[in-house]
């Protein structure tokens, strides 16, 4: 696949080139831990390479990620985008209507949600998340030095967004444990799955049961999306499913974005001295945050046939992991990749995905993570860690747990 | 920065009327007074995605736009494939296409955008009328994979006046041709009366068989019944080629952009920080407000109210009508 000519299906004629093989367990504390030094050799081994502990075929460089990502002919998400392949075995919950699925079923959930969830729509929200943020920066600025994970990366996208989608307020602690198990449940069945498998039934019925018609207050995002179902944009059954992807997608994965922003600017106080200085960069800020740390590391596609990658072929149905991660800091793509830099433009960054399936959610991410740096800018000198921060292990998220800032009050 | 740039994010190279420019692969005259154009990326790129009931916008010389159902095949990304009747009455649009418009013609292109999206369901009843069958092909392509039970009734002057009629399935419950000059008449109030209650009912044609399917949609669900017209509204002012100014509300610079540049870039050069993410004018995140001036839309996203409002740009894609354009940057 070379950067002009699109990933096809046609088969292969030549002689496929060697596939470079790796069998490092891809799920492994070591390299969930610290993912740099795999994904650096996965890049330099080649266009593709086999990971044989499962048996699956990963891409590491921005080229060929950003190709498979927008090919949604070649490479299919129907068949699920984590370690499960749909073909062989039954997915774990009823699959997704936006991530799990290909076109035509993709095409009216997607739709609907672009809509619901663009910056248009989004506009109502700016005033109310920036007083928001400006308050919840009051409070956690009593203290000069303080956890930031539960303080701000939790603690505001838990206080907008479930309003904003328009759920009660009863039961939110099941949200966060829920993302948890779901993007672990992307990876494969190791003890990170087991740990969350016990509660699993009871996140999951506590979110399923906030899909209802009933459950959403007039003018959220879940009222506005069984709205589309009144106008015949979708189907009565396909409502509440789209309004769980919101409350799957929505929550864990902000968090880490604003967790991600945040540990990049109390390691760079060059950085966030610029941001002082030019505050209208928060947005390129936090852009330039998930493509530094992709709190979404990978997402798995299935090949529709044989696909050609790079000279090597890929056969039907196998799996294909994207370490959105390891493209975001590919030396192809990007010069000095492992710098988080503001002078950089992260456009085109991975982060979010790409083609049909990009992030539907991106817009709302911005909104928060800029209200929240804004609020920050308006009070805070200086940042830097008070402590070493520690990890949150998942398997497909890159996470935190606990970020000790100490900042300096203006 | 400068970072090189992934060869399928960067904006299509510049025409006359700047923009995304494609090339006439293929070009065939069909029934009906049809030219069927098949069109390519010039260096073979992928082409924007697209769902049924998605057109594009021509733009063809002296800044004329017209758009055009895709009625290709959707899981072809290198292709798209637009059919155009010669309209005696046209502005000269159609006429350009059918006397001018040759194989390896290049050729300006917006969106695709989609107004008449396909919605889910078990049942489609499909009216067309004339060269109004061209946004219902993919759609019964689509019907078709889904399993879903479907019906055309294709009404026309004449068989040999009706576009694409010999690609359609011979089979009388899918299909029903009315032939005005064999005397079926298509009675759109009887067809859409006779639809089951969850059927959703899709109408592409002249104006009197659109207005029918409309007044026939009262007493139904609603969403139920879809309509498009396909002497769509034209464009507020014509696409300009000269170029433009933008200038940046904050700094107070401005710029010029001509058809070699997009406004993205522009705005770049003048030291401005845009985030963009597709690039092809599909994710929105690029959407800058416009304080003045006319835009000239060619992304996907907007809707015609939202193009309507004139008040924001994707500026990866979409240039201007005007000779000046103010940004809120
Ligand atoms: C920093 C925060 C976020 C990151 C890093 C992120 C990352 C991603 C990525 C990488 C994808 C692409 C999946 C694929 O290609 O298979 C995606 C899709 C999606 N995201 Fe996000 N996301 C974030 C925030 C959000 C938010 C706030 C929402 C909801 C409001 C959301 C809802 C979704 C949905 C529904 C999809 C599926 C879209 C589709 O398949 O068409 N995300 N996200």
């Amino acid at each position: 696949m070379s950067t002009t000519a699109p990933a096809t299906t046609t088969p292969a004629t030549t002689t496929p080139a060697p596939l470079p093989v790796d069998d490092t367990d891809a799920f492994g504390e070591e390299v969930l831990g610290d993912p740099g030094p795999f994904h650096a050799a996965l890049r330099d081994a080649g266009p593709v390479v086999h990971l044989s502990r499962y048996d699956v075929y990963a891409l590491g460089r921005y080229e060929q990620v950003h190709a498979a990502l927008v090919d949604w002919q070649a490479f299919a998400s129907g068949a699920g985008v984590g370690l499960s392949n749909f073909r062989r075995e039954p997915p774990w919950r009823p699959p997704s209507l936006l991530l799990e699925t290909d076109p035509p079923h993709h095409d009216a959930p997607r739709v609907v949600l672009e809509k619901v969830l663009s910056p248009r729509a989004l506009r109502r929200l700016r005033e109310q998340w920036a007083a928001d943020a400006r308050d919840l920066v009051d409070e956690v600025l009593r203290e000069e030095e303080f956890d930031a994970v539960p303080a701000i990366a939790e603690a505001f996208p838990l206080r907008v967004f479930p309003d904003a989608v328009g759920i009660g307020t009863e039961g939110r602690e099941h949200l966060l444990p829920y993302g948890d198990h779901l993007f672990n449940a992307f990876g494969p069945a190791n003890s990170l799955v087991a740990r969350g498998a016990p509660r699993r039934a009871e996140h999951g019925a506590w979110v399923d049961a906030q899909c209802a018609r009933e459950a959403l207050r007039p003018g959220g995002f879940g009222a506005a999306i069984w709205a589309a179902a009144d106008r015949g944009d979708i189907t009565p059954a396909q409502a509440p499913l789209v309004v769980r992807s919101l409350l799957s997608a929505g929550v864990d994965t902000t968090v880490q974005g604003l967790a991600a922003l945040l540990h990049a600017v109390a390691t760079h106080p060059a950085q966030w001295a610029r941001l002082r200085a030019e505050p209208r960069l928060a947005r390129v800020a936090f852009d330039e945050a998930v493509r530094w740390a992709s709190p979404v590391q990978l997402f798995f596609r299935t090949a529709t046939g044989d696909v050609r990658i790079g000279g090597a072929v890929v056969p039907d149905g196998e799996k294909i992991v994207m370490f959105l991660g390891a493209a975001n800091r590919d030396p192809r793509r990007w010069e000095r990749p492992d710098e988080f830099d503001l002078g950089r433009d992260p456009s085109g960054h991975v982060g979010f995905g790409m083609g049909l399936h990009q992030c539907v959610g991106q817009h709302v991410a911005r909104l928060e993570a800029e209200s929240v740096l804004q609020a920050l800018l308006e009070r805070v000198e200086t940042v830097e860690l008070a402590e070493t921060p520690r990890r949150h292990l998942n398997n497909t998220m890159r996470a935190w747990a606990s970020l000790p800032l100490r900042v300096r009050r203006r | 920065m400068g970072e090189q740039r992934d060869a399928r994010t960067r904006p299509g190279a510049g025409s006359e009327a700047g923009g995304t420019v494609l090339r006439v692969v293929a070009r065939e005259l069909t029934a009906g007074d049809v030219v069927v154009l098949v069109l390519a990326d010039p260096a073979g790129d992928r082409l924007r995605d697209w769902a049924p009931g998605a057109h594009v916008d021509l733009v063809l010389p002296g800044g004329v736009v017209r758009q055009y159902s895709l009625c290709g095949d959707r899981y072809d990304p290198l292709t798209y494939r637009v059919a155009v009747r010669r309209e005696p009455a046209g502005r000269g649009g159609s006429a350009h296409v059918h006397d001018h418009l040759a194989v390896g013609d290049l050729v300006g292109v917006g969106g695709p955008r989609n107004t008449f999206p396909l919605v889910p369901a078990q049942e489609y009843l499909f009216l067309a009328g004339g060269i109004g069958i061209t946004p219902l092909l993919p759609m019964i392509e689509q019907a078709e994979r889904l399993g879903a039970d479907w019906h055309l009734a294709y009404g026309g002057r004449s068989r040999a006046a009706m576009p694409f009629l010999a690609d359609l399935p011979g089979d009388p419950a899918r299909v029903s041709v009315h032939a005005r000059d064999e005397g079926r008449r298509l009675d759109v109030a009887a067809l859409v009366a006779a639809a089951g209650p969850q059927a959703r009912v899709y109408c592409c044609g002249p104006a009197g068989m659109v207005a029918d399917a409309e007044r026939a949609a009262a007493g139904r669900p609603p969403g139920s019944v879809r309509t498009e017209r396909f002497s769509a509204a034209a464009q507020a002012a014509p696409v300009r080629s000269d170029p433009f100014e933008v200038v940046l509300a904050r700094s107070g610079t401005s710029v010029v952009v001509d058809a070699s540049t997009t406004v993205l870039q522009a705005l770049e050069g003048a030291g401005a920080r845009v985030l963009s993410s597709c690039g092809q004018g599909l994710c929105g995140t690029c959407e800058t407000a416009v304080l003045e001036g006319v835009p000239d839309h060619r992304d996907s996203v907007l809707d015609d109210a939202e193009r309507a409002a004139g008040d924001c740009l994707l500026v990866c894609v979409s240039r201007a009508c005007s000779g000046r354009l103010v940004l809120d940057v």
